[in-house]
């Protein structure tokens, strides 16, 4: 193991740890998990028909990735037609100086945006501030997070593994100065103030940037839906209107839009629909009564490209739901900020190694207990936990597991293809774990593996294992 | 089998020949909690199976291949392939290990034609107990009783990838003097994940003592399951916690093997 992956271990391992004993933290994660379970169950319960509308979304979406140039170049002609402008960007640098280029070209001093993680994916928003603007995060999550000076933890949430203490304090901290001094509490009055502080800045912004769910090739439509309203506000009001999109995110037409539209909202929340589902075509045209001057769609690749034709080419139909997030033990025990990148749970420890690097992220495709509950939810039927195990064969193929791992295993097989050697050698240390704890049936601390028993013990094994049992009463008989 | 007699049977009494089964110990079973397998091996004879217990056996190599060692994997698959070649039928007493012999198997020697054949043979040839004894033999229980309130815990491999969840209910429903508690989320892992909960035991025990947390929010005095490595974790977690709680693999209460230390439990004195 080389020394940047014993030190990758080193970090997850403290970050893991840390989340655990993260009091408010394990608050907020129990409370968010039911929730969007139930919810979930309950919309997909009430649509008969959903599991065959998962099989068209799937098939839509590996059509376009069979197609995905053509699809593209269609999407910029039609953007073209109606006024807008399309950029290329090969990496997260390059989408970052596009839309910095396209700020400081409008003169932009104040910066509202819509909720993007692909923005994340381009850690744009230091690169703005850089350059001198103000940058406002107007999803309530994304404002919360950007107040707590910290990163969205969950690809719909945000903010979820913030408490309604938390955000009270946080609100108090940074609203006061603006004349709020009332400290709020309940959750309708804390987001009243959050609407009336951001209703201030859609107002003043100079350039709007929103991320887009589907980017439509036969109008050349953007759709973003949201339950806030926040992405028309912040699309509509100021001069200049940017989208951030990767380029897996195109469909073809609007009949396929309501088709992937049907799986969203149920998988992500649990709603039919959003509270608003909204097209953006380009600029204002002559007769229109409001909307930006000027349209820009920033196509961002960082690596997606690659994974066209190859095995972890499903990866690229995921919608950004979250439903692989919600339902994972993993996820619902760490929280998403463990991961240690942008995107977390299943998806995220899938696409994390995929788009930095196989000898990035190394624990994350192990950190899983292949349990196939996201696979088993996941709208456009991407087989997650199958990805997952396809990564630890490359990591093990790519020699960027530990040395002493590998030994370790290469041993054991061996010793598993000998059975009668097997059974034999076996019988030592059975025997002793047996006589350690045969008095209380369960060892409470395990030689090599002292990490099991700090949460559970051991039950003890039997005196003989069952195969020398059989075969010395098939011999007696 | 008719014509090879030589004779057609039409008419005749039906003669029953036993059906022909190789027990897959596993090797959790064979080391840790032998009595599942001769709980298994009881069952199936009841059945009315002939059971064969092949000695060349041990692991189905599922920590190697969860591992990434796609090599050691296939080395010990060939191993297991070659030790039931000749039986009608594999019977494995959890539906994970039966998973990498029904759906992990063929698709490791996909590019290997004759092992290919092989493999799928094992795969078409193998069946995790329950499904087994409900699906494939209709088998229903006769004078067995389990006095206690028990809850089911569906281990992911064999509800996921297998479909297994009404057979083992079903066989429960015939146990006098058992009821059937449903846990809320019995279809949530429960952290154990083989070596999972060896790499990252922080993790593995908050899931499940958020496991154990909703069962003894229920009545049930007893866990039962198809899995003896989520059975391991959950039985050595309530023991931590103190609970007064029997886990048991599910074959030790459908045999009528239950009345002796459950899992985890230490032996009684006698």
């Amino acid at each position: 193991m080389s020394a940047s992956a014993a030190s990758q271990q080193v970090i997850f391992r403290e970050r893991t740890r840390q989340a655990l004993d993260d009091v408010s933290l394990q608050r907020a994660l129990a409370k968010a998990r039911g929730g969007f379970v139930d919810h979930r169950r309950d919309a997909v319960d009430a649509l008969p028909e959903f599991d065959a509308i998962r099989d068209a979304a799937r098939d839509i979406k590996d059509h376009v990735l069979s197609n995905l140039d053509g699809y593209l170049e269609l999407y910029e002609q039609k953007v073209i037609e109606n006024g807008g402008q399309v950029h290329w960007a090969r990496d997260a640098a390059e989408a970052c100086r596009i839309v910095a280029g396209i700020c400081k070209d409008a003169g932009a001093r104040t910066v509202t945006k819509g909720k993007s993680m692909v923005s994340e994916e381009m850690h744009l928003n230091p690169v703005l501030e850089a350059a001198g603007m103000t940058v406002i995060e107007t999803d309530l999550g994304e404002y919360i997070v950007q107040l707590a000076g910290e990163t969205p933890s969950h690809i719909i949430a945000p903010a979820v593994h913030k408490t309604r203490e938390q955000i009270t304090d946080l609100f108090h901290q940074h609203h006061s100065p603006l004349g709020y001094t009332d400290r709020v509490t309940h959750r309708e009055a804390l987001v009243n103030e959050a609407r009336s502080v951001l209703r201030e800045r859609f107002v003043t912004a100079d350039v709007g940037i929103t991320g887009a769910n589907f980017l439509v090739a036969e109008t050349g439509a953007n759709v973003i839906v949201t339950n806030e309203g926040n992405g028309d506000l912040t699309s509509c009001l100021p001069r200049v209107h940017i989208v951030t999109a990767g380029i897996e995110k195109v469909i073809p037409s609007l009949d396929d839009l309501s088709v992937l539209l049907r799986v969203l909202a149920r998988s992500a929340t649990g709603q039919e629909f959003s509270a608003y589902t909204s097209l953006y075509s380009g600029p204002r045209r002559d007769d229109d009564m409001e909307g930006p001057e000027a349209y820009h769609v920033v196509l961002l690749d960082n690596g997606r490209s690659r994974l066209l034709g190859g095995q972890y080419q499903p990866m690229l139909r995921c919608i950004r739901c979250g439903a692989c997030l919600n339902h994972c033990p993993v996820y619902g025990a760490i929280g998403g900020h463990a991961y240690g990148w942008v995107y977390s749970g299943p998806m995220g420890s899938v696409l994390t190694p995929l788009l930095n690097g196989f000898d990035q992220a190394l624990d994350l495709p192990n950190a899983c207990t292949l349990n196939g509950r996201c696979k088993e939810v996941c709208p456009v039927r991407i087989p997650l936990s199958d990805l997952l195990l396809k990564h630890r064969l490359e990591q093990h193929d790519r020699r960027l597991t530990s040395v002493s791992g590998r030994f370790l295993l290469s041993a054991w097989a061996w010793l598993v293809r000998r059975p009668r050697l097997y059974q034999g050698i076996m019988a030592l240390p059975l025997w002793f774990m047996h006589r350690l704890g045969r008095r209380r049936g369960v060892l409470s601390r395990l030689p090599l593996a002292g990490g099991w028993t700090d949460s559970r013990d051991f039950p003890a094994p039997a005196r003989r294992s069952f195969l020398r049992q059989w075969h010395t009463r098939k011999a007696r008989s | 089998m008719l014509f090879q007699s030589g004779t057609l049977l039409m008419n005749q009494e039906k003669v029953k020949t036993p059906i022909q089964v190789g027990l897959f110990v596993t090797c959790l079973a064979d080391l840790m909690r032998p009595q599942v397998a001769f709980a298994a091996v009881t069952l199936l004879e009841r059945a009315g199976c002939r059971v064969r217990v092949p000695r060349q056996q041990s692991c189905c190599g599922q920590p190697a291949l969860n591992s990434g060692d796609r090599a050691a994997t296939m080395d010990i698959a060939k191993n297991v392939i070659q030790a039931f070649d000749s039986d009608d039928y594999v019977v494995v007493p959890s539906g994970s290990c039966a998973d990498t012999l029904i759906n992990k198997y063929p698709t490791l020697f996909r590019h290997d034609v004759q092992w290919a054949r092989r493999a799928e043979n094992l795969a078409n040839n193998t069946w995790e107990l329950t499904r087994f004894l409900t699906d494939k033999l209709g088998f229903s229980l006769d004078d067995v009783s389990y006095p206690g309130v028990c809850t089911y815990h569906d281990s992911c491999s064999g509800l996921r990838e297998l479909g297994i969840q009404k057979q083992p209910r079903t066989l429960l429903s015939g146990v006098k003097g058992l009821t059937l508690s449903e846990i809320q989320d019995s279809n949530v892992c429960c952290g154990f994940g083989g070596l999972f909960s060896i790499k990252y035991p922080d993790i593995s025990g908050r899931i499940v003592s958020d496991k154990c947390g909703q069962i003894t929010q229920t009545d049930a005095d007893t866990v039962l399951g198809g899995d003896l490595g989520c059975l391991l974790n959950i039985a050595g977690r309530l023991c931590r916690e103190g609970k007064n709680i029997k886990v048991f693999h599910i074959a030790e209460v459908l045999a009528g093997m239950a009345d002796g230390p459950a899992i985890g439990e230490a032996e009684r004195e006698s």
